[in-house]
């Protein structure tokens, strides 16, 4: 008989499973228990990101060309989180929609309308003053051409970096009458209106997002919107 | 089996596996070893890590042949539980084992520290100057090209001071000529990483961070953000080019006529920036 020494090490008692001990099929069912465990909290926090994420919103296209028409809202005005910047989108019915995932057909031309709602915070990098990327290499700002904002100016930026497209918007006034509080915002209210176009290029997926720190109320401005899909940042379905 | 006995096997079996590893590694691994040899900084790290896989592999390969020698030899056999023999201290082994460790550590404190004094741009130099801060060690000589990386979430932006301060979305560099790379960040911490050019230095906001590099071959380098940064980290990625000095003279040229406009409403070049993020935020 084998022989294990007891706590005290005074004397010897037989070798085998131990009152109190967990046996062999315990243990193995414990390891199974936590790996399903951990499964489940990995596939239930994939599963909650990929159903968060907003509707594919497919976009208008003839004759080549795709119009996309979005706005820009300083506050969404609705749960869950009123009181975020965000972008919504028109469908190919003329309604609007909350989402920042849009798809465009490949190889066409992409003529963006932003209505442009928010106020001016400036952008933190100059530099993305300049339109680029885009047709012509100027956007239309409430119908005049420009080839450069006041960075001071900008509100916010369209940009999308894999295509090299990177437009500054311009921000309404801070004294600008009947402004926007609660999506979706109408003509009436006060805006100013962007356009520039851009070519989609072959099929692919393009993150695009805004460049200004401008989640109001978190650290730096870049918390909550500026950190989710489906406020100030998204995909570009080139299909 | 007495101890000795023992010693002379778990070291046999350690000396023929070293000997093999440090053969594969020498013939096969070391000629791919990253980052490669795009610039004289990717090829010094390069042949620091060859030096180091060689004397580090067997080092390895002792502890874990001692391991599984100890596993299968000294393994309790079948039968009652008995108490193993006396451990006694072996002067020769300690005074022997803290002799070679201490030896391996000077050695490579002192390769460390030569490759730290060389020149920037030697051309087995480079160690100066690794992003470690904006007070470098040693000056490269000559005439380097300074290109600022600006970081912000999530791309990397370049300003070539030298040419009018022009910013660009786009980073390209001359061959044959040092590069003196100054990295910030305009919002959170970001860390350039320009792979092939074995260039990484990390991007805070407030801080210059100087690293150099001289590339010697014409063509493509990646360019990643090596530190976790928010939502599209991941998607901070972008490709460099190392043009000819005619090609990138015509490159910069075209950069400072196309980028005009904005470079008229840029901030005068400064080593960092304070765009005041928290009145930018709403």
């Amino acid at each position: 008989m084998r022989l294990t020494p007891d706590r005290a090490g005074q004397s010897m008692q037989p070798l085998g499973r131990k009152e109190g001990s967990i046996s062999r099929s315990a243990r193995i069912a414990c390891a199974l228990a936590g790996t399903v465990i951990v499964v489940l909290l990995v596939a239930w926090y994939v599963v909650g990101y990929v159903i968060s994420l907003p509707p594919t919103v497919p976009q208008a296209s003839a004759a080549g060309v795709t119009n996309v028409t979005v706005q820009t809202v300083a506050s969404y005005g609705h749960q869950p989180h009123p009181d975020w910047v965000s972008y919504l989108v028109k469908n190919e019915q003329g309604r609007w929609v909350h989402s920042t995932i849009w798809k465009v057909p490949a190889n066409s031309i992409v003529r963006v309308t932003v209505l442009q709602y928010d106020g001016q915070s400036g952008l933190r990098n100059p530099f993305l003053g300049q339109p680029r990327g885009i047709i012509g290499g100027t956007m239309t700002v409430n119908g005049k051409q420009l080839k450069v904002l006041n960075p001071d100016e900008a509100s916010h930026t369209f940009t999308i970096p894999d295509l090299g497209v990177s437009v500054p918007l311009v921000g309404i006034a801070d004294d600008a009458k009947n402004q926007c509080a609660v999506t979706p915002c109408t003509l009436a209210q006060a805006h100013d209106t962007i356009t520039f176009e851009f070519k989609s290029g072959k099929p692919g997926l393009h993150r695009w997002q805004c460049f200004v720190p401008c989640a109001a109320g978190w650290l730096y401005g870049f918390g909550g919107p500026m950190q989710t899909v489906g406020w100030m940042d998204g995909f570009i379905k080139v299909v | 089996m007495d101890s000795r006995t023992d010693i002379t096997r778990a070291v046999i079996v350690w000396v023929v596996l070293a000997i093999v590893a440090d053969l594969l590694i020498g013939f096969l691994l070391a000629p791919h070893m990253p980052p490669g040899h795009f610039s004289n900084t990717a090829s010094d790290q390069t042949e620091i890590n060859n030096i180091l896989a060689l004397i580090l592999t067997p080092i390895g390969l002792g502890v874990v042949t001692f391991f599984v020698y100890a596993l299968v030899s000294f393994r309790q056999p079948a039968g009652p539980l008995e108490d193993g023999p006396p451990m006694r201290g072996d002067a020769r082994m300690q005074i022997g084992w803290v002799g070679v460790t201490t030896t391996i550590v000077i050695v490579l404190a002192i390769v460390g520290t030569i490759e730290l004094l060389q020149s920037p741009n030697s051309a087995s130099g480079a160690g100066a100057g690794g992003g470690q801060g904006a007070s470098v060690i040693s000056q490269p000589s000559g005439n380097p090209l300074e290109v600022q990386v600006i970081a912000q979430q999530w791309q990397f932006t370049y300003r070539y001071p030298q040419y009018g301060g022009v910013e660009t979305f786009s980073l390209a560099l001359p061959v044959g000529r040092t590069v003196e790379f100054h990295v910030t960040s305009l919002d959170a911490i970001h860390s350039f990483w320009a792979y092939q050019l074995g260039v990484k230095a990390d991007a805070v906001p407030g801080a210059d961070n100087v690293a150099f590099t001289t590339p010697e071959h014409v063509g493509l380098f990646e360019v990643r953000c090596a530190e976790l940064c928010g939502l599209w980290h991941g998607y901070m990625y972008s490709r460099g080019h190392v043009f000819p000095a005619a090609g990138f003279a015509k490159w910069i040229a075209h950069a400072q006529v196309a980028n005009a406009p904005a470079t008229h409403y840029l901030p005068k070049y400064a080593h960092v920036y304070y765009p005041l993020p928290l009145q930018r935020g709403g």
